[in-house]
This record gives C-alpha cells, structure tokens and sequence, in this order.
C-alpha cells in the first residue's frame, strides 16, 4: 500500500543516506579542525523568540500552539536558534565563540517547483569576531568545507549588505519605495529597478545609470576601482569595507575563489556589512550563503559581532555527484 | 539562510552559454535580434524540426515563451529571451531581468462586449465579475490591486469564446494589433500593463559567466536600442 507524505518532503533510503552522512562527517570534521564545535538546539522553538531575531523576514511557515496555548513555530534556519543559544548559554563566556551545527530548517514551498519544506543545512556561527579578521575566518572554513565536499571550483560572491540601503538613503528615498527598489535590486530585475527609479522625483538619469551599473559590477577586487569613480559616499564607504575585507583575504591566501559582487543582495533582514554566497559551476543554483550580521546578538541581549555561514546539504551532494559524473576527481 | 528554499536541483553553468530562444509570436524579432548582433540563426528559421541548436560558442535552445522562465531558473538555459507577460505570471521564479529588448510589443488588457453593460452590471448587482484568462495570476493581481473582487476563471484555448457564449462577463488577454478582438465583437475596457520582449538570465550563471552574460547584454542593448 502507497501511503502519501506531504509535497516538499522526502524519506532517504541508505545508498543516499550513506554518501549524505560523509559528506556530513567531511564538513562537520572541518569545521572541528577549525575549532568550531557542533550543537544542535529545538527544531520548535517559541515563535516570540524566533521574531525578535528576524521580525519581518523568518517568516516560519510552520506554527502551532501547544497545550498551553503557547505560539510555537518551527526554525527557518539556524542563525537565529544559535544567536538566541549563545545569549542565553554564553553570556559571561570570553568571545570569540565558535559554533557549528548540521540541522534540518523548515521553509514554505511554492507547489511544482521541487522545493523542500524540510532540508540541511550545514555552516558555522563565529560570534564575538569583528570585521574584517571574522569574515575573512568564515571564508577561511567556508573554502576548507568546499575542498573537503570535493568542490574545489566552487566561487564565493562576496558583497555589502548596507550599500544599496545607504546609496538609496542618500538619493533621498525611504519607506516604501525604497522597500520596493531594494526589492527589485535583489532580484537583479533590472527593468523594473530602472522604470521605478524614472518615476521618483529628484533622481536623475545619471543616478539611475549609477545605480544599475553599480549592480552589475562583479569580478576581481578591480571591479571596486571601477564602483568607486562611480562616485556617492555610500559606495565609498562600501567599497572602502569591501577592499578592507578583500585585502585581508588576500593576506590570509584565501582570496582566490572570492568574487567581490557590488549586486549582491541577500533577502533576510539581519545582515550587515559582508555578505557571502556560494555557486558552483554544477549546478544551477546557490549552494549556500552567509555573512555578517553584527547587531543580531543584540537582539537577544548580547552586543557581540558575528559572521556564519550554511550550506545546503542535498545541493552540496547533488553537486559533487555532477562533478564525479563528468569524470572531475572525487574526493 | 537565503529566502529561497533548497532543493535538490541540478544544472550546469558549463560549456557553451545556452540561449533560450521563444518559439510562436516572438521567434522571427528574437532571431532578428541574434542576427544583427553575429549569432548565426539561419539553422533555426529552417525546416528543422530540432529543438537544440548549437552555434560558435553558443548553443540555441527553442521552446514555448511560457517555458523559458523554468529553464532559465533551473539553469538548464544560461540565458533567454521572453515575453514581459510570461515574466508577470510566473513572476515567482527567480529569473535575472537584465533588459528590456523593446520588441514584441503589446498589451495586458481587460475587455467585454461591445457596448454591453454587463461587466459593470455585474459588479454592481453581483459585487463580483467572472474574468476568463490564460494569465489567472496577473489578472488576479490587476484587480487586488484596484479592489475590486473577481472570479477568474482559467481557460487554456482562445479566451475570446468565454464572453460570447456567457462563461464569463469579460476576459484578460495579451492584444497586439486588437483585431482578433474586434472580430469577435470585443473592446478593451481596461489597460492593465505593456509588455515587450525581455533578456532573462540564470543567477548562477550571470555570477559564473558574468564575461559573456555581459557582452551578450551589452551587444543586444546596442542593437535593439538603435
């Protein structure tokens, strides 16, 4: 007898399960070397909790209430347990703290579009670490992770969380509008980004040409030279935090597979300054992301910077077994 | 921790770039456009019944404009070229909207029968009209966005027959020229949005590619905006 699990879910069967958990063991081992030690927290958590971290972007698909008549919801991915962990676990503990983990979130799909409701991530949180010596130890252990999986020609976007909304904020535009630009610029829907900029009062043609330039800016750190002589002291301050970010990567030898990325945009509000993805030449979606986010552990009453980063496990897999398809060496 | 929700998807940014190429209205524009900036198209306007198509250094893959959106996201097709309208109804998939190409032009319209009253008619006795369309979700949103409650009804064939034979009070279609309209006695009541043909790409490939996804845009803006 066939009896249905809900769209969005899936058993794994032990060929799979197998490669899954070496793969797992693999990252979670370089995340240990790294000095990150693994913790796993409450797939449910109250759903108060989980809004302070995020309010209008966690957006938990899944809540109920339990028999005390508590809101309940189920994690959409796992910065926010662990920032609400570390506040509550590691408050009088010398930063920096290294933590890693490898959990199952949970996210609304759209129907037909082979999305899962349940899926892995793997990734790391360093708290207590500034800019730029924390970001550049992230993607120090992002690169190991990669290498470990087998991906070894995996490239890392990298980007600046706050350019676009100080860029905007210096062309005079706030509340909705500005919402709806950065939407649009995430998005890279450069049409809509240039016939909403039109129709603003007191943006320029130069300012529009500005902004989808700056958006498409992407390469080598050459391509910060050419964001700055695109002038506006927003992206000079980025830029400036960008090449500070860059050099350092490059200090440290890890800067070879960083694409620096002025277009890079990431949807979830707790982002600050650099933000990270990952793609690779196999597949045709990210395989992760991260970033930093230094005032979210302040949310949670803990005023320590922080940066991390998480891979999905399954397109990790799906990856690796493309590589070993076309005959690249696995690893 | 991106938005977007992880699936177990695979596509390949390797190899040569592939073009998603619309078949039906817009086929000869796209190909006049890949033509005058050097990508050799002749292959494509032959009697050939294949669908793939490949070239120097580019790969031409044809399929309907309403297919190109899920290729292109998946990343199965690098690049490709589609109509605005086909973005607007599947405008949850997560394709880059790099330029408007100008061609293809033509309207997003609500229309009823000539001279009858019945859309308004309807509304007020009702308070709701019945909207046929192939485009159920952008015709959802036009009249959400105006306020007005509808019951859109989703029909695959020509739309046109809906009103006439009392399916429904009026219909949201895609109009060129309008005269498939005036010949079934039709009128446009409503514009709701102008749509022409775009350049789309794959987020992964306009990271990994950026060098030909550029040039490519850079060369199709020169020629499609002189």
């Amino acid at each position: 007898m066939i009896h249905p699990i809900p769209p969005g879910t899936r058993d794994i069967l032990p060929d799979e399960m197998r490669e899954l958990r070496r793969l797992h063991l693999a990252m979670v081992d370089v995340f240990e070397r790294h000095g990150y030690g693994e913790v796993a927290t409450p797939a449910i958590e109250y759903d108060e909790v989980l809004a302070r971290g995020d309010g209008r972007t966690a957006d938990s698909a899944y809540r109920f209430f339990d028999e005390r008549g508590d809101l309940l919801a189920l994690r959409s991915d796992m910065t926010v347990p662990i920032a609400r962990l570390a506040a509550s676990r590691y408050a009088g503990v010398e930063p920096p703290l290294r933590l890693c983990y490898l959990a199952n979130a949970f996210r609304a799909v759209r129907p037909q579009r082979g999305q899962m409701r349940e899926f892995a991530q793997a990734g790391v949180e360093l708290i207590g670490a500034p800019a730029p010596e924390g970001t550049v130890e992230v993607v120090e252990v992002l690169e190991a992770t990669l290498d470990a999986a087998g991906l070894n020609r995996a490239v890392i976007g990298l980007g600046d969380a706050d350019l676009y909304r100080q860029l905007l904020t210096e062309l005079g535009i706030e509340g909705p509008a500005r919402d709806s630009l950065l939407e649009r610029l995430a998005g890279h829907d450069l049409v809509g980004l240039e016939v909403e900029l039109s129709e603003l009062e007191g943006v320029d043609d130069k300012q529009i040409e500005t902004c989808i330039a700056l958006s498409q800016l992407r390469g080598g750190r050459e391509v910060l030279e050419e964001a700055r002589s695109l002038g506006g002291a927003a992206v000079e301050r980025a830029t400036a935090r960008l090449d500070e970010t860059f050099g350092a990567l490059e200090a440290r030898g890890v800067a070879d597979r960083v694409q620096v990325d002025l277009g890079l945009l990431r949807h979830l509000g707790y982002y600050s300054g650099a933000i990270l993805e990952v793609y690779d030449p196999a597949l045709g979606h990210v395989l992760g992301g991260g970033g930093r986010y230094d005032g979210l552990l302040k949310r949670f009453g803990l005023d320590l910077p922080a940066a991390g980063f998480a891979l999905y496990l399954e397109r990790v897999h799906v990856a690796q077994m493309e590589k070993e398809a076309r005959g690249g060496d696995p690893t | 921790m991106s938005v977007e929700v992880a699936g177990a998807v695979r596509a390949k940014a390797e190899g040569p770039l592939k073009l998603a190429v619309p078949r039906g209205a817009l086929l000869d524009e796209t190909l006049d456009a890949l033509d005058a900036i050097g990508i050799e198209t002749a292959e494509v306007r032959g009697e050939s019944r294949s669908l793939i198509f490949e070239g120097d250094g580019i790969v031409l893959v044809t399929m309907r404009p309403s297919d190109v959106p899920t290729y292109v996201e998946a990343g199965a097709a690098d690049v490709g070229i589609t109509g605005k309208d086909v973005l607007l109804e599947q405008a949850d998939r997560v394709v880059y909207e790099l330029l408007d190409l100008g061609f293809g032009r033509c309207r997003m319209v609500l229309a009823g029968r000539r001279g009858d009253e019945k859309l308004g008619e309807s509304q007020r006795r009702l308070g709701m009209m019945r909207i046929a369309t192939k485009y159920p979700r952008t015709a959802e949103r036009h009249f959400e966005a105006t306020g007005r409650q509808v019951e859109v009804i989703e029909v695959k064939g020509s739309v046109e027959l809906a009103p006439l034979i009392g399916l429904a009070d009026g219909i949201v279609d895609l109009v060129a020229t309008g005269r498939t309209l005036e010949e079934n006695d039709l009128e446009v009541r409503e514009e709701i949005v102008e749509c022409t043909a775009r350049f789309v790409a794959n987020r992964v490939a306009h990271k990994l590619r950026a060098a030909e996804v550029d040039e490519l845009t850079k060369k199709l803006r020169e020629t499609t905006s002189s």
